[in-house]
């Protein structure tokens, strides 16, 4: 089990690195679409097919939005890091070790963080249910609802969902204020 | 342990992406690779080993079940993902009709 | 982007077959979210896929897509007040709690059960598809708009 989980997360870090480092937009789409995917089944991998469905619908309406905003526009990518003086010789752009310095301090950060997390983590596979254990046991006779997520999601943890909706809602009304050209008569 | 480490290497190649291109449109992939990482991880902890999907049925067997919980906060974190994903977008094709290009250092101007 | 004057009378003929399904497709995860894999979230994103796919289809220009976008907005701010109204109800009957279960319950695993989960899952449904479908509407209108 972790061994397959692990092998799909390699090729999704390796889907990763090329869509950071392709040349062209609409290939560095697509190959996001291999992580997208690849989370697909690994939901579907770890018992949670209703997050397997929703993403793989949610990753595909994604790709269709992005497709259609780079499809006019230009599609080369921007990348300097390399610059050439006069007399041939070339030098690395100061401003580009710069921002990996940044990465790599920041990285440091997490790294710090993750280390001192890891350590109070279960092993991967056995965890014990101390929050949830409320919600597996009575959930189905509480809400009646057969399907434990829907059931923490519309009744324990309602609020959430109502969060949710709310910023869906303002989501749309800033896409359409943004996208607006010609104000309404 | 080494899924823990893999997603935590995910992320930081989200990070990397967004601290280092000039490009709108990578700088919103690199955010979206590292929104997976995290949903990843968190369902990830959740997991418990030979469980059963959430969803009781009446031949259930007795098996231990995968914590809900994580699952359902994943859930609402996929939508509102997409919703910001989206308004990143028209932020983006906004600017590129006013400056014609999606070069963040070229986007300097700072009226409106 | 999308061609303007839609795909080729195949194409038109399929997605016009298909996308009936998938919306009843979609219709069953709302529905059945109680019981099985799915529910609002997952339904209304794929009931906002039949139409994109119908538009991507059919081409822009033979929809009124800016009536198309207003009428889907406004559904869209319908079903979320439906959802909150619904949930406002819980505070005048029984123990009397924002989000309260307040219909009988039945039993676990009929169709009609689970209380007002599924009313919930049908308003949060689509509110979602309704949702994803401006967001790409009001895409589709920007882009038609600057090529003029």
């Amino acid at each position: 089990m972790e061994l397959t989980l692990s092998i799909l997360l390699v090729f999704m870090i390796i889907g990763a690195v090329y869509a950071l480092f392709a040349r062209d937009l609409l290939s560095a789409l697509i190959s996001c679409g291999i992580v997208g995917y690849g989370l697909v089944i690994c939901f579907l991998l770890l018992k949670a097919p209703d997050l397997a469905i929703v993403q793989i619908v949610v990753e595909t309406v994604t790709l269709i939005i992005m497709v259609a905003v780079i499809l006019d526009s230009t599609r080369q990518d921007l990348r300097e890091k390399i610059v050439h003086n006069e007399r041939g010789t070339h030098f690395i752009n100061a401003k580009y070790v710069f921002n990996v310095l940044t990465v790599v301090i920041l990285a440091l950060f997490f790294l710090f963080f993750f280390n001192q997390a890891i350590g109070r983590l279960e092993p991967f596979g056995t965890h014990v249910t101390r929050m949830a254990s409320a919600y597996v046991g009575d959930a189905a006779i509480k809400t009646g609802s057969a399907n434990l997520v829907t059931g923490v999601l519309f009744d324990f943890r309602a609020y959430d969902t109502l969060g949710e909706a709310t910023i869906l809602f303002t989501a749309v009304v800033g896409v359409l204020t943004i996208l607006r050209i010609k104000g309404r008569k | 342990m080494i899924v823990f480490i893999l997603c935590f290497i995910l992320f930081l190649v989200g990070l990397f992406g967004i601290l280092t291109s000039r490009n709108i449109i990578k700088i919103i992939i690199g955010l979206s690779i590292m929104e997976f990482s995290v949903y990843l991880f968190l369902v990830l902890i959740g997991y418990i080993e030979n469980g059963q999907a959430p969803i009781i049925t009446k031949d259930m067997i007795n098996l231990p079940v995968v914590d809900p919980l994580p699952q359902a906060m994943v859930l609402t974190a996929i939508v509102i993902g997409l919703a910001t994903k989206s308004m990143l977008m028209a932020i983006a094709i906004r600017l590129y009709k006013k400056f014609k290009t999606f070069d963040i250092r070229k986007i300097t101007s700072l009226k409106g | 982007m999308i061609t303007m004057k839609g795909m080729s009378p195949i194409v038109k003929k399929v997605s016009q077959l298909i996308s009936a399904i998938i919306f009843l497709y979609g219709i069953y995860i709302i529905v059945h979210g109680h019981l099985t894999p799915g529910g609002g979230f997952a339904g209304g994103a794929v009931l906002s896929g039949a139409f994109i796919f119908l538009v991507l289809a059919f081409g822009t220009d033979v929809l009124n897509l800016r009536r198309e976008e207003e009428e889907a907005s406004v559904i869209e701010g319908l079903a979320i007040l439906i959802f909150v109204l619904m949930a406002t109800i819980g505070l005048f009957i029984g123990i009397r709690v924002f989000f309260n279960n307040y219909l009988p319950k039945g039993q676990i695993g009929e169709l009609i059960s689970a209380g007002v989960i599924p009313l919930y899952n049908i308003a949060v449904g689509i509110e979602v598809g309704a949702a994803l479908f401006t967001i790409f509407l009001a895409l589709v209108i920007y882009k038609e708009e600057i090529s003029k």
